[in-house]
């Protein structure tokens, strides 16, 4: 059956590390990296499948740095 | 780094539902990781790019951590001295009453240097949106108390907390240019969580669809972190604001259609 799926895809060397990403998913898709980027901040990465690509991460993102997909999928 | 959980099926342009819009210039932004003013100068862009008036728009920066916002909205803008944004919106905004024309500023440029130049624009009623980021504090320079800097709140210059006696009362100025007959919309939103970003983006559309009418200022307060001045976390920032800022400065409508909003707002926590 078609299911409605959402990805999301951080611009990493932008992320900030900020954390406020994680508080606004609802499917608590967002975790911080070990790793941390060029400017030395740990960044927003996805942590499971379960988005639904409902954009909470990305409006909220001080630095628009979240693209969000959402498409159907058959699984 | 290999990426975990990609869904290649997904992630393809033509799913996209959500991006940076091209009105932000493409370059990190100045402010410190969690800051709000990333999030309203990016809807500030998206409703100028929904409404497609990015040509006729001419936005002015204030002093402050958001002085360099004409280096951040790709559209014309012009920098104002300290607390002038107001005075030089009105010059714009009459010499070319067809452009939409916003000014964009702090509590320390509009509430303490810039105060008669806010009052006196809004009592003219010139037609023109004012976007005013209050984060309780003059964060570009290292987080000195400001007038809007809540009682008992610490900042550099009071260490141990903002005591009314010495220091005066927090100024309202938001409730205090509500009053005025030149001014027909007043709201205070803020950013932190998606509803409260939706719902800011609304009141930035409503303020800018004013202008086609020429009814006056369009005033718009958000209430913001500022987690460096704050000596906080992003997360905790926004937490704090909620518990200290929000009941002090309570979000809602003040004025809609030039009519003082009556009932008694209550403090958002959502
Ligand atoms: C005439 C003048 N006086 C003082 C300053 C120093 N100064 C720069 S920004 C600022 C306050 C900024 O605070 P606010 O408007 O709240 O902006 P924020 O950085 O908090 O966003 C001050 C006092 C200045 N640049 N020019
Ligand atoms: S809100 Fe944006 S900048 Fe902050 S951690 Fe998430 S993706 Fe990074
Ligand atoms: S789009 Fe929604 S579900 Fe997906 S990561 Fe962002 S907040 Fe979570
Ligand atoms: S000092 Fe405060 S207002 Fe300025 S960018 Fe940092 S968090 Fe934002
Ligand atoms: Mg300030």
């Amino acid at each position: 059956m078609a299911k409605i799926k959402g990805d999301i895809l951080v611009n990493v060397e932008r992320c900030k590390g900020c954390e406020v990403c994680i508080a606004a998913c609802p499917s608590s898709t967002i975790a911080m990296s070990k790793e941390v980027n060029g400017k030395g901040y740990h960044f927003a990465m996805k942590v499971n499948n379960d988005c639904t690509g409902c954009m909470n991460c990305a409006i909220v993102c001080p630095d628009g740095v979240i693209t969000v997909y959402r498409g159907k999928i058959s699984e | 780094m290999e990426e975990p959980f990609v869904k290649t099926e997904i992630r393809k342009d033509e799913n996209i539902v959500y991006k940076r819009t091209d009105l932000l210039v493409d370059r990190p932004l100045s402010y410190c990781p969690g800051c709000g003013h990333g999030v309203v100068h990016r809807l500030l862009m998206e409703t100028l790019e929904e409404m497609d008036i990015q040509d006729k728009t001419i936005g002015v920066s204030p002093v402050g951590c958001s002085v360099l916002a004409y280096d951040f909205m790709n559209i014309d803008m012009l920098g104002a001295a300290h607390g002038r944004a107001p005075a030089l919106a009105t010059a714009i905004k009459r010499l070319w009453p067809d452009r939409f024309v916003f000014t964009y500023q702090g509590d320390g440029d509009l509430a303490a240097i810039g105060t008669a130049e806010t009052i006196h624009a809004c009592n003219r009623g010139e037609n023109f949106t004012i976007i005013f980021i209050n984060n309780g504090i003059y964060g570009m320079t290292g987080g000195q108390m400001a007038p809007t800097t809540l009682p008992g709140m610490r900042s550099s210059t009071s260490p141990y907390g903002r005591d009314v006696q010495t220091m005066g009362h927090p100024l309202k100025i938001t409730e205090l240019i509500s009053n005025l007959p030149g001014v027909h919309y007043v709201t205070r939103q803020a950013v932190h969580t998606p509803s409260h970003v939706r719902k800011t983006k609304k009141a930035i559309r409503k303020a800018l669809e004013q202008q086609k009418e020429s009814k006056g200022i369009a005033f718009i307060e958000v209430v913001s972190n500022c987690n460096s001045g704050w000596k906080m976390t992003p997360v905790q920032s926004n937490k704090w604001m909620e518990e200290n800022m929000f009941p002090f400065y309570p979000l809602g409508d003040i004025k809609v259609d030039g009519k003082l909003v009556e009932k008694k707002e209550v403090t958002e926590k959502a």
